[in-house]
């Protein structure tokens, strides 16, 4: 039976001489939310990129639903990316195209669907992050948290197994976080296994069931909140509860 | 671990990039015959590269034709050789300044701006977007620049040829020379191989110049400085490379005359 997770095993990565991971290990098991925590350039991004393989580890072992994806060919990445999606930091939307050709990019590529099918599922998914009437607006037109949700359309119109979303409430106003943290639960309700990467403790608390911090390159802990909460690590706890001691660290 | 000097590890890199140049320019190429087409894309690229860049090529061919039939009836009135401009002009536009301006004129304006469009999609992940969606990134952006260019350049080119051959008639009128005396010349001064040469030239400069710039935007990196720097390396690069290959593609025309 084919294994149904994401597994990250003794991953390295480095640019330029800086090592950005050492020894790294994580496991998304589906239908288990994460959120991987960490300060600004501990690498969170890093992590998302190097299972999409959009950058790929010095050493290690990366591998979807149990098939080694590490160091492979482009063209042999397509078909495992057609599992996850991601939602950009900044929705990374394509400019020259309407919000309604964005969402529906990846059916017009596979090109699998009548036109009339895939503006429908456009539509259905405009609908569900409540922009619709953006529909033939290009996203210069539209505001950040808007740019968001269109994004989270997006990353569902093609129905992936696994959503990641980099930073997603990042710049955004208090109701644009309780849309975006809304739309995640109601994500995950609909059976979608997410996978987070933030510094927004109260958006990962509410959002995710197990938390990965990173801290100097190295998974610092691995755990639900509560035993986030408890951990006596001092590093964890810096990063929950910062002090005067974190100042310009 | 073997310590690189800065020489070497410079020496290194520039293979590197020497090394992906050569990779992208043979992916672009192979996709030509692949599908998906992206005859949108096509057609987009086309508009942007060609048309926009006619007027330009027009104004550039009309004077240069103008200045270069001036200074030629200027040398020939001693010797009452006036009439031998029209292939003085022809030979020297369709041969050389022809392709050579016409492409400087788009690797300015063009080339920048594919490398700048490229650069902020790849500073703003929307390349990233794109390889998660699925697509083949050379495919959907690289090859339609590819081959708009490889059309829209031989294009702009015989047009600034013509219109050069045209500026050249105005100043030619004036000293009495009739339409049939200044292109009777052609033939006296131009071969077959020469109009050949005169498109071989913006085939070359067009593949040079879409590859370049590409090359330079998908491997943009920090920010709006980032895209604005490499935007000036591309037309630099571009402008130059152009130049050298005219004298070797002249080079090899010379050695089959």
């Amino acid at each position: 039976m084919e294994e149904q997770c994401i597994r990250m095993e003794q991953v390295c990565y480095t640019v330029g001489g800086r090592v950005i991971l050492s020894d790294f290990d994580m496991e998304l098991e589906r239908g288990v939310n994460r959120t991987i925590l960490g300060v600004s350039g501990s690498g969170k991004t890093t992590i998302l990129k190097l299972i999409l393989g959009l950058i790929h580890p010095q050493s290690g072992r990366i591998s979807i639903n149990g098939m080694e994806i590490t160091n492979r060919p482009e063209s042999a990445y397509r078909e495992q990316r057609k599992k996850i999606a991601i939602v950009f930091q900044g929705g990374a939307l394509f400019d020259s195209m309407t919000v309604g050709e964005n969402v529906g990019y990846r059916l017009f590529e596979e090109g699998r669907l009548s036109q009339a099918e895939i503006e429908e599922i456009v539509r259905e998914k405009l609908r569900f992050v409540g922009v619709e009437p953006a529909l033939d607006l290009y996203p210069a037109e539209l505001s950040g948290g808007m740019k968001k949700r269109v994004a989270i359309a997006r990353a569902l119109a093609a129905d992936p197994e696994y959503i990641f979303f980099d930073e997603p409430t990042t710049g955004l106003d208090p109701i644009g976080v309780y849309n975006i943290v809304s739309l995640m639960n109601r994500l995950q309700e609909a059976g979608k296994t997410t996978l987070m990467v933030t510094h927004d403790l109260p958006t990962a608390f509410a959002t995710s069931q197990r938390f990965s911090l990173i801290h100097e390159s190295r998974l610092a802990f691995e755990g639900t909140e509560a035993e986030l909460r408890d951990c006596p690590l001092a590093n964890v706890q810096e990063f929950l509860q910062p002090t005067d001691k974190s100042l310009f660290v | 671990m073997i310590r690189l000097s800065a020489i070497d590890q410079q020496l290194l890199q520039f293979f590197a990039r020497f090394q992906a140049f050569f990779f992208l320019a043979w992916q672009a190429f192979v996709r030509i015959f692949h599908k998906p087409y992206y005859y949108r894309d096509f057609a987009i690229q086309f508009d942007k590269l060609g048309f926009s860049s006619l007027f330009i090529c027009v104004l550039t061919g009309l004077f240069t034709g103008m200045v270069m039939a001036l200074q030629a009836l200027i040398q020939l009135k001693p010797f009452a050789a006036t009439s031998y401009v029209g292939g003085m002009v022809a030979v020297t536009m369709i041969k050389e300044l022809g392709p050579v301006l016409a492409a400087l004129m788009v690797a300015g304006r063009v080339g920048s701006a594919i490398t700048a469009e490229l650069g902020t999609m790849v500073v703003t992940e929307q390349v990233d977007a794109m390889r998660v969606e699925g697509t083949d990134i050379i495919q959907r952006l690289v090859t339609p620049r590819l081959k708009a260019m490889l059309l829209a350049l031989p294009l702009l080119t015989i047009i600034t040829d013509a219109i050069s051959m045209l500026g050249g008639y105005l100043i030619a009128s004036g000293y009495s020379i009739s339409p049939v005396m200044y292109l009777s010349t052609f033939t006296q001064f131009m071969v077959p191989l020469d109009y050949l040469e005169g498109v071989t030239k913006p085939l070359v400069f067009a593949f040079l110049i879409t590859m370049i710039s590409c090359q330079t935007g998908l491997n943009t990196g920090g920010g709006a400085e980032g895209v604005g720097a490499a935007a000036k390396r591309a037309v630099v690069l571009s402008s130059v490379l152009v130049l050298m290959c005219d004298f070797f593609i002249a080079k090899i025309f010379v050695v089959f005359r």
